[in-house]
């Protein structure tokens, strides 16, 4: 997978996590916001008596759609081919970056707006584009103030959860002139003055860009509509206003039938925004109101995630965050510990999945768990994420010291003999076990104290006393 | 009805004292428990590190040691859901996850005998209310006590209120509610040692919870996290004392439960 | 512009990935259609689930209609008002703008607001869904003014997502609309007006 060129080189997710954890303004940005969002998520799942039949229908149409993959990507490039459309396939994000700064290129332009899309940011297509001339503008409130930061987005639905209204009041004042309309003078950190110093900012920018580039969150196979929800109407700007619109669209976005957006408009914003419906949807089929349009379907390693039995229902996933906002360990570290543009729970699953695990970070995420499932709880097309990760520890390199520790727990474990005479060794060697272990161990060491070692195991005491009868 | 107590290695080697009150407490409510010598560990530590072959050899002898019991008791909720939940996945085979529903697995295989074996396996508390049909165990413990509800009870077995069921039947006991009850407490078994920064800030927000309780006692059916949580509280000498909910189910007026303090 | 070969490249990947597995039925046992208890009052459920987003709602009679309109439109002092076709006439007083010839993006940014029907209505989520049909216009007309004051007849509002999906039709753009422009990207909490129209006000004919 290439992109991600910012995240590249980062240390392994426990160190990244354990520089985060010491932030404490981040601390408590992040735990203000997730926990703000777990309550109203909470709230709007409660309010629907068919959630769980809901989520069920979400998780085997998701399902449904990845085991017929082929026929349904060819029905939708038939769909919208027939309604006016050009459809383009890219195997990896080069391919991708490739496709869409020709498409622009060919329009003449040099600037283009983008909605907030999880795949463009993967493939890296902002740097992408800029290599060749190309300035693209983030237009969503959350992605501008990363971009005006010149910082990396640590959330999937909020890019820029890790910072609060200060600090987003600082980044507008000193960066937005370079970037276009400078910020007021008197700009204050109320989110209202935030969001009108966004929208006067990028207003003039909206009227006049002829090119935009979206992703979509569904795509619907039998009729070839593309579905794009929103809040702020960003994405109505880029989506109505250019002449031409390009959207990069994961392969794993398609739905079989109009019908199933029922459920996924149901799903998607109570698990998201906590909102019983998110201020904006769009969907359009082809090309319409005038507008070319192209749409690039993306693989970049989603092939292989599929192909793996356990792993593959990652590809189900919606990309609503609910699983950040309910991790206990995201919400500690922050999104930037991931190393990725997928961070959170999803992440930890998914991120290794489709770049392999051959860095240390990508290795280290399947670990960046404590497998307490909260996750597989809120997400609404019911990825057993823990079971990913399990599923993904076993097949990851360990370290030898593990390794060789490990095989020497099974082997004192496959025979009761070879366990009771450890447990008498350390019942035995207990008054020299010291405050504060070595090596790896002091981890534990270092904050808590280690129990007591008894003197007697359990099945020793039921041999002397006959299980507590003598 | 032949009820086996699946002790599991923590509690085996470090909490003997749990073991003896469930020994305790079951004789009490009249079931006579056996303790199957063979036993050692279910393999989850093996298996959520990423060994799972070394978790599979351990979840086969497992099933070869309880298979001939009617019922399985482990006082621990995180062993009970490893064996529920993850036995069936070791034990599917690559061929036999693409096979037609419906069709079971070959008699004789480890599979069927996971089957077999598995729905008879009980986290403790779901033996006393599901299958003893009790929640008055004709326990006595006069203090304060607040309770952690641990993921794999709460998310993994689903547990539910069968815990604080009990635990509000125990006369002279006083539960009182644990804010933040439903997050986890950070241990995760080698999530600690691989993420101890995070690991301990999450039990950091545990033990302030726990703390603004004003209990004298935090209980859980799981001695792993208590062993995490009651290590930082030891350390920070918070003055609250640990305790598996089978120490506090055995515990009487009349004192018999004095096994429990061996 | 794929490089040759990439989309069978891509789909024969899939072919091998999802070789053997077995096939997946959707189970529909959510709710569909419209239980008897939830249709009725469906008015005021969509007032009030409207309302809920901070848009203004005024539930009226037909009679009442053009008055409240009005009433509406002097509060907001808005005078230069765009009307898209097929938008019944007496809705709007005076000399509206019309679209014909197509306005550009900056003539839409210089009127006060737009005044629109719509499609269909959604009472459980309080949405509001144009199909850019008759009385509703291209999209860009209700996107670029500040003001949308838009008209929902009884008829039109259905009770949940899946009758709305029902009734609508996918080949024409859609444009589902629950309250104003929000964002929620500081802090996470809402708030209202960022790019689309600030104010949203919904007049609900019983
Ligand atoms: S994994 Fe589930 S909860 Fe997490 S973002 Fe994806 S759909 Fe949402």
């Amino acid at each position: 997978m290439n992109g991600d060129a910012t995240f590249l080189g980062m240390p392994a997710f426990p160190a990244n996590a354990a520089v985060a954890v010491r932030d404490s303004q981040l601390r408590y940005n992040l735990r203000k916001a997730t926990h703000t969002i777990r309550g109203k998520r909470a709230a709007a799942v409660g309010e629907l008596p068919d959630w769980a039949e809901l989520r069920r229908a979400g998780k085997e149409i998701k399902d449904h759609t990845l085991r017929n993959l082929e026929r349904y990507l060819v029905r939708m490039e038939e769909a919208v081919t027939a309604a006016g459309g050009h459809v383009h396939w890219a195997a990896d994000a080069a391919e991708a970056n490739r496709i869409v700064a020709d498409l622009v290129k060919a329009t003449g332009e040099t600037s283009v707006v983008k909605v907030k899309s999880m795949a463009t940011q993967e493939i890296g297509l902002n740097e992408a584009l800029e290599l060749e001339g190309i300035t693209a503008y983030e237009t969503d409130l959350a992605e501008l103030i990363v971009q005006l930061g010149d910082d990396r987005p640590s959330h999937i639905l909020v890019p820029a959860i890790h910072r609060n209204r200060a600090e987003i009041r600082e980044i507008f004042r000193e960066r937005m002139a370079d970037w276009g309309r400078a910020a007021p003078e008197d700009l204050t950190d109320d989110p209202r003055a935030l969001a009108e110093a966004a929208r006067l900012h990028l207003r003039e920018r909206f009227l006049s860009t002829r090119v935009a580039i979206s992703g979509a969150n569904f795509m619907i196979a039998d009729t070839g509509t593309l579905v794009v929800l929103e809040s702020e109407g960003n994405g109505r700007m880029c989506l109505t206003l250019p002449e031409t619109l390009i959207s990069v669209v994961g392969i794993e976005k398609l739905l079989p039938s109009w019908q199933d957006l029922e459920v996924f408009l149901q799903l998607l914003p109570r698990s998201s925004t906590g909102e019983r419906m998110n201020p904006y949807t769009s969907t359009w089929t082809g090309a319409v109101e005038g507008q070319e349009f192209h749409l690039v379907l993306l693989d970049n390693g989603r092939t292989n995630v599929l192909a793996d039995e356990i792993g593959r229902q990652a590809l189900r996933c919606i990309r609503c965050s609910a699983c950040l906002n309910v991790c206990p360990v995201y919400e500690r570290a922050g999104g930037h510990a991931y190393g990725s543009v997928y961070p959170g729970p999803i992440g930890a699953i998914l991120t290794p999945q489709l770049r392999g695990t051959a860095s240390k970070l990508d290795a280290s995420l399947p670990y960046a768990s404590t497998l307490c499932g909260a996750c597989f709880d809120a997400c609404p097309v019911a990825i057993d994420i823990p079971e990913v990760l399990v599923h993904l520890r076993g097949k990851v390199r360990h370290a030898r010291v593990e390794r060789l520790g490990m095989r020497a727990a099974g082997w004192v474990f496959n025979r009761p003999a070879r366990l009771a005479r450890a447990q008498r060794l350390g019942g035995r060697l207990r008054r020299f076990v010291p405050g504060r272990l070595p090596g790896p161990l002091s981890a534990w060491t270092d904050t808590r104290d280690i129990p007591d070692i008894p003197p007697e195991s359990f099945r020793d005491w039921w041999d002397r006393t006959d299980g507590g009868v003598q | 009805m032949r009820v086996a107590l699946f002790i599991t290695c923590v509690n085996d080697t470090l909490f003997p004292g749990t073991g003896r009150a469930v020994v305790t407490l079951l004789r009490r409510l009249g079931c006579d428990v056996e303790f199957p010598r063979a036993q050692t560990c279910c393999g989850q530590m093996h298996v959520n590190t990423g060994y799972p072959e070394e978790g599979r050899r351990l979840a086969r002898h497992f099933v070869d040691v309880f298979a001939e019991y009617d019922a399985v008791v482990a006082p621990s909720g995180s062993c009970a859901a490893m064996v529920r939940e993850q036995y069936p996945r070791l034990a599917r085979t690559p061929a036999a996850a693409g096979a037609p529903a419906g069709e079971g697995p070959p008699p004789g295989s480890f599979a069927a005998e996971v089957a077999e074996t598995v729905p008879k396996v009980y986290e403790l508390s779901e033996f006393l209310v599901d299958v003893l049909g009790v929640t008055d165990v004709g326990a006595y413990f006069p203090h304060r006590v607040t309770y952690h509800p641990t993921c794999h009870s709460l998310r993994g077995l689903h547990l539910e209120d069968r815990p604080t069921r009990l635990l509000e039947q125990v006369r002279g006991l006083e539960l009182v509610p644990l804010p933040g009850a439903d997050e986890c407490c950070g241990f995760g078994g080698t999530f600690a040692l691989k993420n101890p920064a995070i690991s301990a800030a999450m039990c950091a927000d545990k033990v302030h919870n726990v703390t603004t309780t004003g209990a004298e006692v935090l209980c859980a059916a799981d001695n792993s996290c208590l062993m995490h949580i009651g290590g930082t509280l030891v350390r920070q000498r918070a003055g609250v004392r640990i305790m598996h909910l089978a120490e506090i189910l055995a515990a009487t007026e009349s004192g018999d439960d004095r096994t429990v303090r061996g | 512009m794929t490089a040759a070969g990439s989309r069978e490249l891509i789909l024969s990947r899939i072919r091998s990935a999802v070789a053997g597995a077995g096939e997946v039925e959707i189970t529909r046992a959510y709710r569909t259609s419209p239980d008897p208890v939830r249709a009725t009052g469906l008015v005021e459920l969509l007032a009030e689930r409207v309302a809920d987003y901070r848009a203004v709602v005024h539930v009226v009679d037909e009679g009442e209609a053009v008055a409240t309109i009005a009433a509406a439109l002097a509060r907001r002092g808005a005078t230069r008002l765009v009307v898209p076709e097929g938008l019944p006439p007496e809705w709007v007083p005076g000399e509206p703008v019309t679209d014909d010839p197509p306005l550009s993006a900056a003539e839409l940014d210089g009127v006060d607001g737009v005044v629109t029907g719509c499609a269909v209505a959604i009472a459980e989520t309080g949405t509001i869904v144009l199909d850019a049909g008759p009385g509703q216009g291209r999209r860009a007309l209700t996107l670029v003014p500040d003001y949308h004051l838009c008209v929902v007849r009884a008829g039109q509002i259905v009770a949940g997502v899946p009758e709305a999906v029902g009734r609508l039709d996918p080949s024409r753009p859609l444009t589902w609309i629950s309250g104003p422009s929000a964002t929620s990207d500081i802090e996470l909490n809402r708030v209202e007006g960022v790019h689309g129209p600030r104010a949203l006000e919904v007049v609900v004919i019983r």
